[in-house]
């Protein structure tokens, strides 16, 4: 039911872990859906110089989590918010029409992630 | 790479015994058991023989107390629709459980819809329901209980005799999906003073596409399928002759081995058990330890998902299954886990194992070798393992 990419980045996921001292954190998701992902971004001249996320989910919440963070690395903050969750999945070359709307939110927490870090940079 | 089946509760294998039986009616018996000339005679024969071995294995009083069907969904189906329609007059209220099979509750549900009332009895924690709740339930309405034997997540056995004896001295008609637990444990209509009985080929080692509903003497039932008048005109359809015969077969194989197999699949079961519980943190078996079927597993292991499990187990060959709503086909986790109290989190942890006879020691150990380093890297990976978050505010069962 998952095509190969996805199989790829669910058994070798990139970029798992968290950043101690991170710029922005962006969490979607919650435990009665099944769905947690938490991102992580380091900012470095408004580009994002490093990501990492954790994830409770299904094989299609992992995958989408993991290839998020290989699509934003090294991108500026605008283009970074401009990946959207279908990008994700077409990356991915698809998700099963069921996991289009309650695991593919990763893009989502990307975004939390960077309105976090200009809140904060904003709150000085 | 091996490849370890521990699904049985999903379907089982076709015993090659069963297989054999069944061969010939694919081939040169091919004739339709209505018709008249020698050919159908045949079959027809064949049918009436498999007939009376279905109904002595359940200690049916007779053989037209069967009724064959196509599943074990389609004979949950005719119980409760063939009796809300042949009772109406008598009253409009039905009783089932909170962790009935989606073949009962859906059907209730929908029979609720068309303006039947419908109860539902809840269990305790352990998946079992309580008859005084059902007894408490009654009304001069009620026309039918429908509770199954035991459950097909949990493995829970339900206690269908003491309801069953509580229901006929009240008149009530009760019926059970026993779909779990024909060819599994002993199954006998009497001792469980049940109307309606459900069960499944597959289940026991035969084949997919029948299964059969027994129906007491007296108890009317309108039909759900018309047309020729096959089985006593209470379901029309030419009859699935191979499927009938491998059923018949199957369940006398079953039943015939049932001791030494609940012996041995039940010890490798608390073996497995066992070894669950002492071998990881933040885990919880799901159901009763001892009022449950042999080959049934069911544990919860906290801070991961049941899908990415049964993806990572696959990929070590392993086929198991999950209450997680993502392999339940909806946004909810098993409706059985939630009404036993346990909440969402912890539903979407849920582990299916069920053991069948195939199930060797050397699979079991193999699994325990594997699980340790998929759940490790499962909850390494997750946001909630060893974070600041409270406890589950819903949930009072863990920590």
């Amino acid at each position: 039911m998952y095509t190969d990419k996805v199989m790829d980045h669910f058994q070798n996921p990139r970029n798992v872990g968290e950043i101690v001292d991170a710029d922005g954190i962006g969490e979607v998701g919650n435990v009665v859906c099944g769905d947690i992902m938490k991102i992580y971004l380091k900012v470095e001249d408004d580009r994002i110089a490093d990501v990492k996320f954790k994830t409770f989910g299904c094989g299609a919440a992992i995958a989408t989590s993991s290839m998020v963070t290989e699509m934003v690395k090294g991108k500026t903050l605008d283009e970074a918010l401009r990946i959207t969750n279908k990008a994700v999945a077409e990356a991915l070359d698809g998700l099963p029409p069921q996991k289009m709307h309650c695991s593919n939110l990763a893009a989502d927490a990307v975004h939390k992630a960077i309105e976090d870090y200009r809140a904060k940079v904003v709150a000085g | 790479m091996k490849r370890i089946y521990l699904d049985h509760a999903a379907t089982t294998p076709v015993d090659p015994r069963v297989l054999e039986a069944i061969l010939p009616y694919l081939g040169e018996h091919f004739a339709n058991p209505s018709s008249i000339h020698s050919f159908g005679r045949e079959n027809r024969k064949v049918i009436k023989d498999a007939r009376a071995v279905i109904a002595g294995e359940i200690g049916a009083a007779e053989p037209s107390e069967i009724i064959f069907t196509g599943s074990g969904s389609e004979s949950d189906n005719m119980a409760l629709r063939g009796i809300a329609a042949a009772y109406r007059n008598r009253g409009n209220q039905i009783i089932t459980s909170a962790i009935e099979h989606h073949a009962v509750y859906d059907t209730c549900k929908a029979l609720e819809k068309e303006g039947f009332e419908l109860t539902i009895v809840p269990v305790n924690r352990e998946g079992i329901v309580n008859p005084d709740d059902l007894i408490n339930a009654l009304t001069n309405r009620t026309i039918l209980v429908s509770i199954m034997h035991a459950n097909n997540e949990v493995g829970t056995i339900q206690p269908i005799a003491t309801i069953g004896k509580l229901l006929r001295e009240r008149n009530i008609l009760f019926h059970t999906d026993a779909v779990q637990t024909v060819g599994s444990i002993p199954v006998n209509v009497k001792e469980l003073s049940v109307d309606l009985l459900s069960m499944s080929a597959h289940k026991f080692y035969g084949p997919k596409g029948v299964g059969a509903l027994y129906v007491r003497k007296g108890v009317k039932l309108v039909p759900l399928i018309y047309g020729g008048g096959q089985e006593h005109n209470r379901r029309a359809g030419t009859e699935n002759v191979a499927g009938i015969v491998g059923m018949a077969k199957a369940l006398s194989l079953a039943n015939s081995e049932l001791e030494q197999n609940m012996t041995r699949i039940s010890a490798l079961r608390d073996y497995l058990i066992d070894n669950l519980l002492s071998g990881f943190e933040h885990v919880r078996l799901n159901g009763d330890r001892n009022r449950r079927l042999p080959g049934n597993v069911n544990f919860s292991f906290e801070f991961l998902e049941g899908e990415s499990l049964l993806l990572n187990l696959d990929l070590k060959g392993i086929a198991a299954s999950s209450g997680s709503a993502c392999t339940s086909g909806s946004l909810e986790p098993s409706h059985v886990l939630l009404a036993m109290g346990i909440c969402h989190e912890i539903a979407h942890g849920s582990l299916r194992l069920t053991l069948g006879k195939s199930t060797t020691k050397e699979e079991i150990d193999y699994l325990l070798e594997v699980l340790p380093e998929i759940v490790t890297k499962l909850r390494a990976m997750s946001p909630i393992y060893n974070s600041e978050r409270k406890e589950c505010s819903t949930c009072t069962l863990t920590r």
